[in-house]
């Protein structure tokens, strides 16, 4: 089992460009759904709500860890905290890390979120149910595995 | 047992036509006895119990004394801990990046 996720994506864009959409605090907020009133500085804790449909006004909340210009922007944060009730202070954060690297056709992004081993194993599951398709979906996989891997009757 | 072994461990366990065919009868989420999940079979009373014991290993499974007979419900969080969770936010990210495409390419 992977700790970690990490993904890339093609942008059609100059580096300065997709540096500023991640850096300049009002214009991140716009792409990932954020009322967000402070800009981000390093070491410091940013607060802001979302306005993510269906999730609109929970709390998110960073620690910026590092911006370097146009080439690495992360902070931690505890993923998918979306239950007002519970404390998620006291759980270790994962950490996301946005990489740039300048290419021919604009900027190649690479994303990281590291540090799920680290989740208690209740918030696994919570983060499940978060999931529209839920537990038939599984049972759907499982079949797909089994039939896949061609197991007899025993 | 390392989080990659139990997952391995869930999954062998489900690996199994008969074994799957006792979980989708349990997945209606209420306690079954083995009279139960052996009725409308063609397994006999021991190999249902026998089957039940591996489900239960790997906590798919939760058996539990009612009166003179064990009753046995369903429990899926192994398999939401084995698939789900890194799915869900990895999914997410997916989404996220999507919209950051589209505000940076306009």
């Amino acid at each position: 089992m992977p700790d970690k996720i990490v993904k890339t994506i093609e942008l059609k864009a100059p580096i300065a460009r997709v540096w500023r959409a991640l850096s300049d605090y009002k214009e991140f907020g716009q792409w990932f759904c954020l009322d967000i009133k402070e800009p981000f500085t390093v070491g410091q804790p940013i607060k802001a709500t979302l306005t993510y449909p269906g999730y609109e006004g929970l709390l998110w909340e960073v620690h910026i860890k590092k911006i370097q210009p146009e080439q690495l922007f992360s902070f931690t944060w505890h993923p998918a905290a979306i239950d007002p009730k519970v404390d998620y202070s006291v759980e270790e954060p994962t950490l996301v890390e946005f990489k740039l690297e300048q290419k021919d056709y604009g900027t190649l992004l690479t994303l990281t979120e590291s540090g799920f081993d680290k989740l208690p194993e209740y918030r696994r599951f919570e983060a499940f149910r978060m999931n529209d398709d839920g537990w038939a979906e599984q049972l759907q996989n499982i079949e797909n595995y089994v039939a896949k891997n061609n197991v007899a009757t025993k | 047992m390392s989080p990659q072994n139990r997952h391995a461990s869930v999954f062998a366990a489900l690996g199994d036509a008969t074994r799957l065919s006792i979980v989708k009868r349990l997945s209606d989420g209420q306690p079954h006895s083995i009279s139960e999940l052996t009725k409308g079979t063609n397994l006999t009373r021991q190999a249902v119990t026998k089957h039940l014991r591996v489900l239960e290993d790997v906590g798919i499974v939760n058996g539990a004394k009612s009166g003179r007979e064990n009753l046995y419900k369903f429990d899926p969080t192994p398999l939401h801990q084995a698939r789900g969770y890194l799915d869900l936010f990895s999914a997410q990210w997916e989404q996220a990046l999507n919209r950051l495409k589209t505000f940076v390419e306009e």
